[in-house]
């Protein structure tokens, strides 16, 4: 199940733009995706009490937002990285450097090369794991560190990206976007 | 040599060029909208009338497109499949969810070009009574869901979307929805019920053709970002003109993707069927590294059957009135629709994945078993249950441990998943690159068994050793 949020509130603005987003469907559950997204950008993951909100906002059961969750890998039911970085593992990465790259990544940071598992810094702050085809094979080994894209990443790109992860406040989380 | 023609990516990549709405318009931008809300209704001889929409699914029939996402489809033929007077809404949909492993073309035009998929997508619905459309963008893309956003709200404010569109009396909405990272929203029918706000399992067709049953039960048309793209060409230039680029049945241009052990990986737009597969891989992208040769191609996409380097095909070629079957190599084929089909794979989504001798093949296709084990929605049982065993049995044998029979057993299963067996073609993705490497590398499956026999013998007599140090085969120990 998913992890509880105590005191969760969802601020006035955001609401507004859900709100504004189920506009654009005929029927209101069709903006599930884009009210997950909206509340997970928010809040960095997705609580019992904003799925709760959610299927509410969208005359659902929890249940049908809850299966949303578990199935679309880009859904977390628990808090995650304040970053997190994907790294492509397909074919095409695959034969141009990309478990290179896993295993630097894991090491600099502490973490196991060996699991391919998604794994966090002990301090919460950095998430690692491995995606599939990012759709950028031209300028293998890609990677993502939240919202941001990463070509022909070397150990010393990589090296940048995680100092930069390092650098900015906590509260920076880079994914907030438009819905 | 062979060369680029880049119609689609003409501006793409052109210094200067910016994905806003007045860059778009200074290289006439929307010009192909507006030829198209301009057609006049057209009495024929025999006194009916042709309305405009009428007139430009003609013009796209004469154009010969083909989709660009996956089936090589004929556009105008699955249009033709919507009943106009169903009397319920027609939907459609463009399909930017971009996720078949190799493909890395429509990102170029959502991140550079923004404006004309929509002028296409809004060609689109136009010509197909449509007045409410959505874009399925994969939820990675969130820099190109941002541009997305912007470069609608720009052809909203300029009056290419909304009321009345330039005075036309035609009304469209557009809105971008997002994927959350499953590459089966990909499939049309998945994609469907992604919108719908649920798993994103595909339906059974029949009877759910999109076309009949689609989005909410109504009339819907799924196309791919390119094929949209293509539209706005194709109003422009006129249907004859544009048939007359590429080759017969195979016209327009296509952007291919080209990527894994080359020089100069990359995208290039080319006429369809006027390059080969030897000008993709050697003049365009650069050919392989010093010191190695071709081991395999995988011309379409992950999903593609498998070529291995030196494979010869009989292909049918036209000849005077008649027919004639010329024998080619692999690196000759032309890369078109049909004559990849022909050889016994397909160019699926544009995406060549080239590996040279310096990879192991059954690393290489142990990777893409993962893939599609992870990717399988489970509603299937061949698919669900014969993509994890697959998985399993090559990373296995990728991993030191395998079994001489190995190379049978594999083949059983993937054998024994697609034709019918399952709900959505995503079974034959996964079987397909299977059953073609194991049956095309047959002897390094097999040797590879005997090897690893052999060695568990030794070491139970005490002799030692290790298993193997992964490379591509990636993740966890099975
Ligand atoms: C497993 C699977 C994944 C697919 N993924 C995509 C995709 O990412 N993008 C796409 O345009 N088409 C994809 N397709 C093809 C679509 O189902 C559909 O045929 C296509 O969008 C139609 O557009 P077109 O006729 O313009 O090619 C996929 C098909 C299957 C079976
Ligand atoms: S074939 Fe596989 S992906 Fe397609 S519906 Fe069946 S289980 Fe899902
Ligand atoms: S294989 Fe890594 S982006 Fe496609």
């Amino acid at each position: 199940m998913p992890e509880s949020h105590p005191n969760f509130e969802v601020p006035s603005q955001l609401e507004a733009e859900i709100d504004e987003v189920i506009t654009h469907y005929p029927e209101k559950r069709s903006a599930s995706l884009m009210v997950l997204h909206a509340l997970q950008d928010h809040f960095g993951f997705l609580s019992k009490e904003a799925i709760e909100w959610a299927a509410q906002k969208l005359e659902l059961q929890p249940i049908n937002l809850y299966e949303l969750v578990t199935f679309y890998p880009m859904f977390h039911e628990e808090p995650v990285g304040t970053y997190i970085l994907k790294i492509c593992r397909t074919l095409s990465c695959a034969v141009n450097g990309a478990h290179r790259l896993h295993h630097h990544v894991c090491e600099r940071l502490g973490l196991d090369p060996n699991s391919h598992a998604s794994q966090t810094t002990p301090d919460g702050r950095i998430t690692v794991e491995y995606a599939e085809c990012l759709a950028s094979c031209g300028t293998a080994p890609v990677m993502m560190c939240n919202a941001a894209f990463y070509e022909n990443v070397s150990n010393e790109k990589a090296d940048d990206v995680i100092e930069e992860c390092g650098n900015n406040g906590d509260t920076e989380t880079e994914n907030k976007e438009d819905v | 040599m062979a060369q680029e023609y880049r119609l689609i990516l003409q501006h793409a990549d052109e210094p200067g060029y910016t994905n806003d709405i007045e860059c778009y318009l200074r290289h006439g931008g929307y010009e192909g909208l507006k030829k198209a809300l301009a057609l006049e209704p057209k009495t024929l001889e025999d006194g009916s009338v042709k309305s405009g929409p009428e007139q430009i699914r003609d013009e796209v029939r004469t154009s010969g497109v083909r989709g660009r996402g996956g089936a090589g489809f004929p556009a105008a033929r699955k249009w033709g499949f919507i009943n106009h007077n169903s009397g319920k809404p027609i939907y459609l949909i463009c399909n930017a969810d971009e996720s078949e492993p190799g493909t890395f073309k429509d990102r170029q035009i959502i991140y550079k070009d923004p404006h004309q998929m929509l002028e296409g997508t809004i060609i689109a619905c136009y010509a197909n009574n449509v007045h409410l459309a959505y874009i399925y963008i994969r939820g990675e893309f969130h820099e190109g869901a941002e541009i997305l956003n912007r470069a609608i709200r720009e052809a909203k404010e300029k009056n290419f979307i909304g009321k009345n569109i330039q005075g036309s009396g035609y009304d469209l909405e557009l809105y971008l929805h997002r994927g959350a990272g499953a590459y089966i929203c990909g499939e049309e029918t998945g994609l469907l019920e992604s919108l719908e706000g649920k798993r994103p399992y595909p339906r059974i067709k029949p009877p759910y053709f999109p076309a009949a049953y689609g989005l909410y039960m109504c009339p819907t048309i799924v196309n791919n970002v390119e094929t949209l793209c293509c539209l706005k060409h194709v109003m422009l230039m006129g249907g004859a003109e544009y048939a007359k680029l590429g080759t017969p049945n195979n016209t327009g241009t296509r952007i291919v993707c080209v990527s894994g052990t080359v020089k100069r990986p990359g995208y290039y737009e080319v006429e369809v069927g006027k390059v080969t597969i030897r000008e993709l891989i050697h003049d365009f992208a650069g050919g392989l590294p010093e010191g190695r040769s071709l081991q395999a191609v995988i011309p379409g996409g992950s999903s593609a059957k498998v070529f291995r380097a030196g494979e010869k095909f009989q292909i049918k070629k036209k000849a005077g009135d008649g027919q004639e079957t010329v024998e080619m190599d692999l690196e000759d084929l032309p890369y078109d629709f049909d004559t990849v089909v022909e050889a016994g794979s397909m160019s699926g989504s544009g995406a060549v994945m080239v590996l040279d001798d310096s990879v192991d093949m059954i690393e290489a296709i142990a990777n893409i078993a993962e893939f599609y084990a992870h990717e399988s929605c489970g509603q299937c049982t061949p698919c669900r249950e014969g993509s994890l065993w697959l998985k399993k049995a090559l990373q296995r044998l990728a991993h030191g441990r395998g079994r001489k029979e190995d190379a049978d057993y594999i083949l059983r299963i993937a054998d024994n998943i697609p034709n019918g067996r399952t709900i959505c073609a995503f079974g034959e993705a996964t079987a397909w690159p299977v059953q073609s490497t194991v049956r095309k590398f047959r002897e390094v499956f097999e040797a590879r068994g005997a090897e690893d026999e052999a060695r568990r013998a030794r070491e139970t007599e005490g002799a030692g050793g290790v298993g193997k140090e992964m490379d591509v085969a990636a993740s966890s120990q099975p």
